[in-house]
């Protein structure tokens, strides 16, 4: 357990070294850097995608995991937030997001259990490296940069209090399918997003 | 000079129509359209064009009407195994074709694929759920392949991708509603008609690929 454990934090270092050069970027609402935040990640299908991915499944696996994503994924975003802005680095490493992207669906997809300390893992994973992504470009911003970050958690928690809270209550079976099938189509937009990072021009 | 109809009680009905008509293309000038701000010339441009793109072609909706009929056919869990295997084996394929993956014989495949499901449905076919799995998974690489290189070069493939898979899905979900009829026995008829009619759609389909029409 204690070796997994090493494993993963190793993964997550290698990870956060190479981060790569941002791409989101941010949308200005015209109300101020709070509310940029607020609304980024529900026009950022980037982000969207993936936070949708992890707080269905976390839904799907009970309460316990629902509640402890609703507030890990959101800290976590907002420290790889802080993060990304101080560091803003500009290594890349194309496709890692939508790697990311593809194994959420796939876990919906799949319902199988999962040990409660993975689906944590994914939180944390997830909320660091799509926060420094977002960090790195809100370094090149004008705005208040913290502000912002502070702004994307906020939608982050209203978003899976939403969503896995509506997945936790699921109980008709057609509903738990309805729940999958999203998952195997966020599978589907994240190959098809692979396949756009590795187009051939024609 | 232009007279307006007028209602029973004598109002102008043209005149209120012009009002309308106008008020809604002032509120059309008035929609923001900074975001659209690339070239509409059939580029891959965001979530319009993707929806847009499965249905644009009627031996992908014959095909994918039918993988949702032919699920609805064999009841749970092919109803819902099926359409979730497709769009992604269908999106595998499609990441081939934009990597520039060649397959050979792709018409073809997509031409057979509406001749089998077709047939499927239509002889109420019952294989074991793996392999109708692997029948529909092998048509949807074809399907995803031929998406994939037809994808013009665009903005957003993000956007893209949302549209193109919802738009699929939302074609599974007709087969699978159009398929529910299947619990009376006249409506199981008309689902094996609706199979035949498939299967000779592919029949046409498969006609064009050797005459050299295909698209």
């Amino acid at each position: 357990m204690r070796e997994r454990r090493s494993r993963f934090w190793l993964l997550c270092a290698i990870m956060l070294s190479v981060v790569p050069s941002a791409q989101a970027h941010l949308m200005n609402t015209g109300f101020g850097p709070f509310y940029d935040g607020l609304t980024h990640l529900f026009v950022t299908p980037e982000d969207l995608l993936p936070v949708i991915a992890l707080a269905l499944l976390a839904g799907l696996r009970g309460p316990r995991f629902g509640r402890s994503v609703l507030f890990v994924l959101p800290v976590a975003w907002l420290v790889g937030s802080t993060a990304g802005i101080w560091i803003a680095p500009q290594l890349t490493l194309p496709g890692l997001e939508i790697i990311l992207t593809i194994g959420l669906g796939a876990l919906l997809a799949a319902d199988r259990p999962l040990p409660f300390a993975f689906v944590v893992s994914l939180a944390i994973l997830l909320g660091l490296f799509h926060g420094i992504l977002n960090g790195a470009e809100l370094a090149k911003g004008p705005s208040s940069g913290q502000m912002v970050a502070v702004g994307v958690m906020v939608g982050l928690f209203v978003l899976v209090s939403l969503l896995a809270g509506q997945a936790a209550s699921v109980r008709l079976p057609w509903m738990r399918v309805a729940v999958r099938v999203a998952g195997s189509w966020i599978v589907a937009i994240g190959l098809l997003m692979l396949g756009w990072s590795m187009r051939v021009p024609a | 000079m232009r007279h307006f109809k007028t209602d029973t009680t004598g109002n102008s009905v043209g005149f209120a129509n012009t009002v309308r008509y106008t008020l809604v293309s002032l509120l059309l000038l008035l929609y923001p359209l900074t975001a659209f701000a690339h070239k509409r010339g059939g580029e891959a441009i965001g979530f319009a064009s993707g929806f847009e793109h499965p249905i644009s072609g009627l031996d992908h909706i014959l095909a994918m009407v039918a993988v949702g009929l032919w699920g609805a056919q064999l009841g749970a869990p092919a109803i819902w195994v099926l359409p979730v295997v497709f769009p992604m084996v269908m999106a595998l394929g499609g990441m081939m074709g934009l990597m520039g993956i060649k397959l050979p014989g792709i018409e073809l495949c997509i031409a057979l694929s509406a001749v089998a499901l077709g047939f499927a449905v239509c002889t109420e076919a019952r294989p074991k759920l793996w392999v109708a799995g692997m029948i529909v998974g092998f048509f949807a690489i074809a399907h995803g392949h031929a998406h994939g290189t037809e994808l013009p070069m665009g903005a957003n493939g993000v956007l893209y991708s949302i549209g193109f898979v919802i738009a699929t899905g939302l074609l599974h979900a007709t087969g699978i509603g159009i398929g529910l009829i299947h619990r009376w026995s006249a409506g199981r008829i008309t689902l094996r008609l609706a199979g035949a009619v498939v299967a000779m759609g592919g029949v046409f389909f498969l006609w064009k690929v050797f005459s050299g029409d295909a698209a």
